[in-house]
This record gives structure tokens, C-alpha cells and sequence, in this order.
């Protein structure tokens, strides 16, 4: 391993002697902790032949402790025999092991040296970096193939669910938080907004999903408009409180405005989303029996976690191609400094604006989403701490950063979920690994920041310590 | 007669600005050449950067008028402009600063400016910078993102124009290798330079510079005076600059306004002004007559 990073160094053209020190130390921290053996010469069949082994490691530890389980039956302990999560394990500690040693570990040898050195003009997906490209698609695949994987019961489609309704809004909030730096605390608001612009459209007028959704997020960026005309020239702690008293305004009116939004009652009778016109029930028309399935309400499940799966990856992409655009810049550039931005000719009242009503289509959206998922809405789902716990997911995740978003909302959904059998001291816990994760990473899980645009190609991430936070 | 009398870019008129019961600035005239490097000197509090802050939008003058003129004007337009209440003229050639906010001066009088403490985006990588500049010409070319998202030829034309003048500046300011560095990764001097080239991305008329050379050493303020020589001859911009350093000053200056207690004490050529009794007395804080003596002893 050694030897090929030092090919490597010497062949890339513009090497500083600390360039390659930096090299070979992130060599060395890249190295697995055990390896078998390492990945020289033929780097695919050494990494096939490391990820064997660590599989039947894997094996031999599930087996026993996993695959085998003691039960009291009548007359002593009977042997229960669980399969089916061993091989999951040991399929999880193949592939990762795979992929950790060709694109991740192996990143630092040749495999690095494929970058195009070209300059990438293309605002797309185009500059992520090599291991991540695969990671990617994985990600994507195992989220399409999900509902149909054995373990994919009500329950595993439920969490699913609701891990990516918080990743969609975690990614919305984004844009005014992590890219923009104007601290909201309301942003639950624009949630509410467009939970109701659909609940009130579709009980009113019998719209369809489809219909409502284009409208809640039109209506959600509106009020993200109102909002932000208010607090343009309010900054840090001042912006915070009135986003805040904004947040809840709106809870108030809707639990007050008794004719127009039924109050407390809340809303009933929500449509349920359709597949082009055919509903998910037990009718004839109903698309179990168009497509000659027998019915089960699992399959209604699946169509909205695709819906949700299909909103929040377009969410992400926007986001992500937003950023590369002239608009994002200057997003970024009104975070590291709004001053700066005035003397060259950014508007920053119209650069502010577009951010909040940005973030607030996107939580409109998934306001919508909500609503016809439920069925039935009240203003109780819209209380602040859904906008502190989709803030924490932004600042857990480390601002700016998609992939930290994720992994900050599975840790959060996943806490709580393991953690719901302790009850109230469930809060207690969860708050206190938040605090844990804070003081280790004080700038969040993934903190450093991607250039949007390159001269040389692959550019390096920009230190956390170097990126503004806002003030505003 | 001189250029900034016969051809001013920037005319500056009975400016006045109050903080308070403080007066910062007390109706100060003068005018920028078309072409010139025109330096604001003057000891410390004397007025400069407020002076700068009126022009470029930042303070909002108590009194007085700000005018640019992107082409020859004549006085008499500029005042019928004036008691108009318009702040630009139906051909857009005359702009009155006092009564334009902040990223208007930028984005349409076509006035760049630095900062006295660099005012970078430290994030973002030296590349970044330059293409915040070119933001408005980018929004156009992506029709206001529209165009952008969808990826059409005309943004891609545009980001490869930017790109190409973001390229030609770096070449310039010889930072074309930290292309991709984060800018707060650059050495000082680096970063004042990297200023400069990011308000000319902006494609102004007239650059502000606030202390340019300010801690920089001798090599590095020889570097920023090629520079502003280059900008000046290659490009035809004017420079309007606040400085201490009168290396920097009496080398490059075509124009030296001096400041003292917010009120102007001298106005000229850089020989002229470097032998104006009133400049000495003002730097040295003597009387006449012993200026002969200090500015022997400083010289020891």
C-alpha cells in the first residue's frame, strides 16, 4: 500500500513535499485496521479475497450468536434456529468490506489518479468525488429495492418513511440555515402551511394530490416571502426569535381560525394520494385489482415511500444544483459576508428572499406529503419542537452538508426508536448524545465544505474552521 | 487644465456627513479624473473612509451630491438631473450615488471597492470569489436560475465567460496555481491582491480602493503598484485610492486630494501637493517654519 501511494505522489505532477506528507499520513489513517491482506497488484481480486475473509469472520460470530437462539419451552430450553439475519450480516460485511477497500481505503493508491484533471464546467453531479459516486448509487439502489427486501415489514416502511420525510426537511431547512446562514427557528411553519394548503384544497375544492402538491409548495415559498420581508434586517439572536414567534403565530391562527381551518378538531377525511387516477383500496377499480394482486394495505405503504422517496431525492438534486448556480453562490457568499456581497452588486434583500422561500417550498412539500399520509392533520403535529428537532438534524448533520443531514436523522430516528421502551427519560438520552456529538464535533458530523466549481478538476474540501457560520 | 477638471469620472460636491454632533466629513469637493489614480491621503480620523463609504453607498451623506458620469457630462445636465429627482439620467449616463443604495452603485454605476480589513469570502475557494463577483452577468445567463437548473447553452456559455475572466485576473495577480485554495488560506498579501481582482470582476469604471498597500512589504507594494498601473493603461479604469503609504502614493498618484478634520487642505499633482506647506504642517503637526528641522531628523 505503501509503495503504490508513493507511485502515486510522484507521478501527479505539482507535489510540494507537504502535499506528500499530508498523502502518506492520510494513507497510513486509511489503512484497515486488520488487514489480511493488502490490496497490491491485482486491487480487485486481493479486496474480494479481504472481504471473504471478513465475511466468514463475520459468520462465525453471527452464527452462534445471531443464528442460534435459546428459548424456555416446557420441559427446558429449546434451539431456535434464525437464519435469515446471519446471512443478512454477513451480506452487509461483504459488501462493505468490498466497497470500504476499493473506494474508500484504496482512494489514497491508484484508484485516486482517475480523477479527470480537466476542469468540470457541468453544475451537476458531475464533482463528487470517486468513492462517492458508487456510494451513491448503492444508497439510491437499496432505497428502491427496500420495500421488497424480506425485512420490509409495516414497521421497517413506517420508520423509512419518516426518516425521509425529516431528511426532505432537514435538506429544505438547509438551504436558509446551512447555505444562506440566516438562523429559523419557525421552519415548521412552512410545514404547517403546506399541510394545510392541501388538507383545505383537497376537502374544498376535491383536488387530488397530485394537483394540491404543486400548490402547497407555491403557497408555502409565498409565506416563506412573508416571512421574510420582517426579519431582512434582523440578524443571529434577533432573526432566531422571530422566526420562532413566526413558527408559532401560525399554530395559533390555525387552532383559532375554527371556520377556515376547523381548529383543534383538525382536519379529517384527507385524500389518500393515486397512482394516476387508480386508488390504493379494496374496490374493483382499487390497484390491487387492476393489477390482479391480492390486497394488502402494504402496498399503499410502498406507493407513499416512493412518493416521499421520489420528493426528497428531487429535493436533494435541486438543492445540490442550486448551490453550483450563480444563486447558491451567493447564498454561500451571504453567509461568509453580506457586506462583501452589497459592494459587488448582490442584491442581498432579493438573495435572502429566495433562500427562505426555497427552504419554505421544499417543508411545504413535505407538508403535503404529511398530510395525505396521515389522513388527518391538527395543529398539534406542528409545535416548535418539530423545528428545533429539524434544526438539530441541520446542525447535528453539520451546516451545508446533504450527507450529514442523513446520517444525523437515522441517528436521531434511530435513537429514539431503540431508546422508546425508557419513555420520558427517552428525551434525556437522546438530548445528551446530542451534547456528546457537539462537543466531538463541534462544527457537526460532516463539516467541511465542497468548492462549487473547480479550476483543476478535484478540488479539496474547504476546513470547517475556514467557513462562515452567518450571522444573520 | 487637467484631466480631473476637464474629464471627471467622479464629481464629489459639498459632501457633508454628520454622526451625531461629530462631523466626519465637512463639505469636502473635489473631483476623480477619467483614466487618473486619484489617492485620498491624510493622517489618521482625517475622514477618508467615511469619504469612501458615501461614495460606494455604505453611509448615506447628510448633504451633498454625489455624481458619476460613465461618459463625458457637462455641470448643467448633472443639475437638471439633480432638481429632477431622478437618480440617473433617461440614458443612463449620468448616476447620482447619494441617493442610490449600496449594490445599485455596484451592479449599475459600475463603482468596485476593497476594504480596509479584507473583506473575502474565507470559504470559499479563490475561484468562488471571482465568480460571486460576476453574479449578476451569471444570474442573466442562467435567466435567473431557471435557465441554470435545466443546464442550457446559454448558462454554460456564460459560466465559461466567467470562467475565462475569472482565469485571465489570476493570471494577473499571479494566483492562478491557488486557484482552488480556500482565500482564507492565502498569505495577506495574496488576499489584498485577490480584492483587487475580485472587484475587477465586476467590470467597473471606477475601482476604490481603501489602503491597499497597508501590510504589505516593499516587494509586494512594487507588485500592487504594477498592478494598478496595469488597470489603469490596460483597462482604462479609473482608481480612486485611500493610502498611507507615500512610497505607493507619490509613485503611481496622477491626483492627491489631502484630508484633515474632514475638510480638504489640498488638491493636486503629487509634486505640488508633496511641497504644500498645509500637507506638511498637517503630517507633522509643526509650524512652518520647523518642518526643515523634523523632516531632517525623521530622515536620520
Amino acid at each position: 500500500m505503501a509503495n503504490s501511494t508513493e507511485e502515486s505522489a510522484l507521478s501527479t505532477s505539482a507535489v510540494g513535499a507537504e502535499i506528500e506528507d499530508e498523502r502518506r499520513a492520510e494513507a497510513v489513517r486509511g489503512e484497515p485496521p486488520f488487514t489480511v491482506n493488502p490490496p497490491s497488484g491485482d486491487a480487485f481480486g486481493a479486496a474480494l479475497k479481504d472481504a471473504i475473509i471478513s465475511a466468514l469472520i463475520a459468520l462465525a460470530l453471527a452464527g452462534p450468536m445471531v443464528g442460534l437462539r435459546t428459548e424456555t419451552a416446557i420441559g427446558g430450553l429449546s434451539l431456535t434456529q434464525n437464519w435469515m439475519p446471519v446471512a443478512a450480516i454477513v451480506a452487509v460485511v461483504f459488501f462493505g468490506r468490498l466497497f470500504l477497500t476499493l473506494f474508500v481505503w484504496g482512494r489514497s493508491s491508484g484508484i485516486r489518479s482517475v480523477a479527470a484533471t480537466s476542469f468540470r464546467l457541468l453544475p451537476s453531479g458531475t464533482q463528487l468525488s470517486n468513492w462517492k459516486v458508487p456510494g451513491l448509487i448503492g444508497a439510491i439502489a437499496f432505497t428502491i429495492v427496500m420495500p421488497f427486501l424480506p425485512f420490509a415489514d409495516r414497521y421497517w416502511m413506517d420508520q423509512a418513511i419518516v426518516i425521509l420525510t425529516y431528511c426532505m426537511l432537514g435538506w429544505g431547512l438547509n438551504v436558509v440555515v446551512g447555505l444562506a446562514g440566516l438562523l429559523d427557528l419557525g421552519y415548521v411553519a412552512f410545514y404547517a402551511v403546506g399541510a394545510y394548503s392541501f388538507a383545505l384544497l383537497a376537502t374544498n375544492f376535491d383536488l387530488g394530490f397530485w394537483v394540491c402538491l404543486p400548490m402547497a409548495g407555491i403557497l408555502a415559498a409565498g409565506w416563506g416571502l412573508i416571512l421574510g420581508f420582517p426579519v431582512l434586517r434582523l440578524r443571529g439572536d434577533y432573526l432566531a426569535i422571530v422566526t420562532l414567534a413566526f413558527g408559532e403565530i401560525i399554530r395559533v391562527v390555525i387552532i383559532n381560525w375554527y371556520d377556515f381551518t376547523n381548529g383543534p378538531d383538525g382536519i379529517s377525511g384527507i385524500p389518500r394520494p393515486t397512482l394516476f387516477g387508480i386508488p390504493f383500496d379494496r374496490s374493483d377499480e382499487g390497484f390491487a385489482a387492476i393489477f390482479g394482486l391480492e390486497y394488502s394495505s402494504i402496498q399503499r405503504i410502498i406507493f407513499l415511500y416512493y412518493i416521499i422517496l421520489v420528493l426528497a431525492l428531487i429535493t436533494n438534486f435541486v438543492t445540490l444544483r442550486l448551490r453550483r448556480l450563480p444563486v447558491g453562490r451567493a447564498w454561500e457568499a451571504l453567509r461568509e459576508d453580506e457586506i462583501a456581497c452589497r459592494s459587488l452588486g448582490i442584491n442581498t434583500t432579493n438573495t435572502k428572499l429566495t433562500a427562505f422561500a426555497t427552504g419554505a417550498m421544499f417543508g411545504g412539500f413535505a407538508g403535503s406529503f404529511f398530510a395525505t399520509r396521515q389522513g388527518f392533520i391538527s395543529p398539534e403535529s406542528f409545535t416548535a419542537i418539530e423545528s428545533f428537532i429539524i434544526l438539530a438534524v441541520v446542525v447535528l448533520g453539520g451546516l451545508g452538508s446533504q450527507l450529514g443531514i442523513v446520517i444525523a436523522v437515522i441517528f436521531l430516528n434511530t435513537a429514539f426508536e431503540v431508546l422508546r421502551e425508557l419513555q420520558e427519560y427517552r428525551m434525556l438520552i437522546v438530548g445528551l448524545a446530542m451534547v456528546l456529538i457537539m462537543v466531538w464535533r463541534p462544527r457537526g458530523l460532516i463539516s467541511t465544505r465542497h468548492p462549487s466549481i473547480t479550476l483543476k478538476g478535484k478540488a479539496k474540501a474547504v476546513r470547517a474552521e475556514l467557513v462562515g457560520e452567518g450571522s444573520g | 487644465m487637467t484631466r480631473w477638471q476637464s474629464d471627471p469620472i467622479l464629481t464629489v460636491e459639498h459632501l457633508t456627513m454628520r454622526f451625531g454632533g461629530l462631523v466626519a466629513v465637512d463639505d469636502l469637493s473635489f473631483t476623480v479624473g477619467r483614466g487618473d489614480i486619484t489617492a485620498i491621503i491624510g493622517p489618521n480620523g482625517a475622514g477618508k473612509t467615511t469619504v469612501f463609504n458615501c461614495i460606494t453607498g455604505f453611509y448615506k451623506p447628510t448633504e451633498g451630491r454625489i455624481a458619476i458620469a460613465l461618459d463625458k457630462a457637462d455641470p448643467p445636465t448633472m443639475d437638471r438631473l439633480t432638481a429632477s429627482g431622478a437618480r440617473l439620467s433617461a440614458d443612463r449616463n449620468i448616476l447620482l450615488l447619494d441617493r442610490m443604495p449600496d449594490f445599485e452603485i455596484a451592479r449599475d454605476a459600475k463603482v468596485a471597492r476593497t476594504f480596509q480589513n479584507i473583506r473575502l469570502f474565507g470559504g470559499m475557494t479563490v475561484l468562488e470569489n471571482l465568480f460571486v463577483a460576476q453574479h449578476n452577468k451569471l444570474m442573466v445567463a442562467s435567466n435567473y436560475t431557471i435557465g441554470g437548473i435545466f443546464g442550457l447553452a446559454s448558462y454554460r456559455k456564460g459560466q465559461a465567460a466567467a470562467l475565462e475572466r475569472a482565469k485571465y485576473w489570476l493570471e494577473h495577480i499571479d494566483l492562478i496555481e491557488r486557484a482552488d485554495d480556500p482565500a482564507a488560506d492565502l498569505p495577506y498579501g495574496d488576499q489584498r491582491r485577490l480584492e483587487i481582482a475580485r472587484a475587477m470582476c465586476t467590470e467597473p469604471r471606477l475601482l476604490c480602493l481603501d489602503e491597499p498597500a497597508a501590510g504589505l512589504n516593499p516587494r509586494e507594494s512594487a507588485q500592487l503598484n504594477k498592478l494598478l498601473r496595469f488597470i489603469r493603461d490596460e483597462h482604462g479604469i479609473s482608481v480612486l485610492l485611500i493610502e498611507h503609504d507615500m512610497g505607493v502614493v507619490m509613485e503611481i498618484s496622477d491626483h492627491i486630494v489631502v484630508l484633515d478634520y474632514g475638510e480638504k487642505i489640498s488638491d493636486g499633482a503629487a509634486d505640488a501637493v508633496r511641497n504644500d506647506p498645509k500637507v506638511i504642517a498637517a503630517y507633522l503637526g509643526v509650524e512652518d517654519e520647523e518642518v526643515d528641522a523634523v523632516e531632517q531628523e525623521v530622515m536620520q
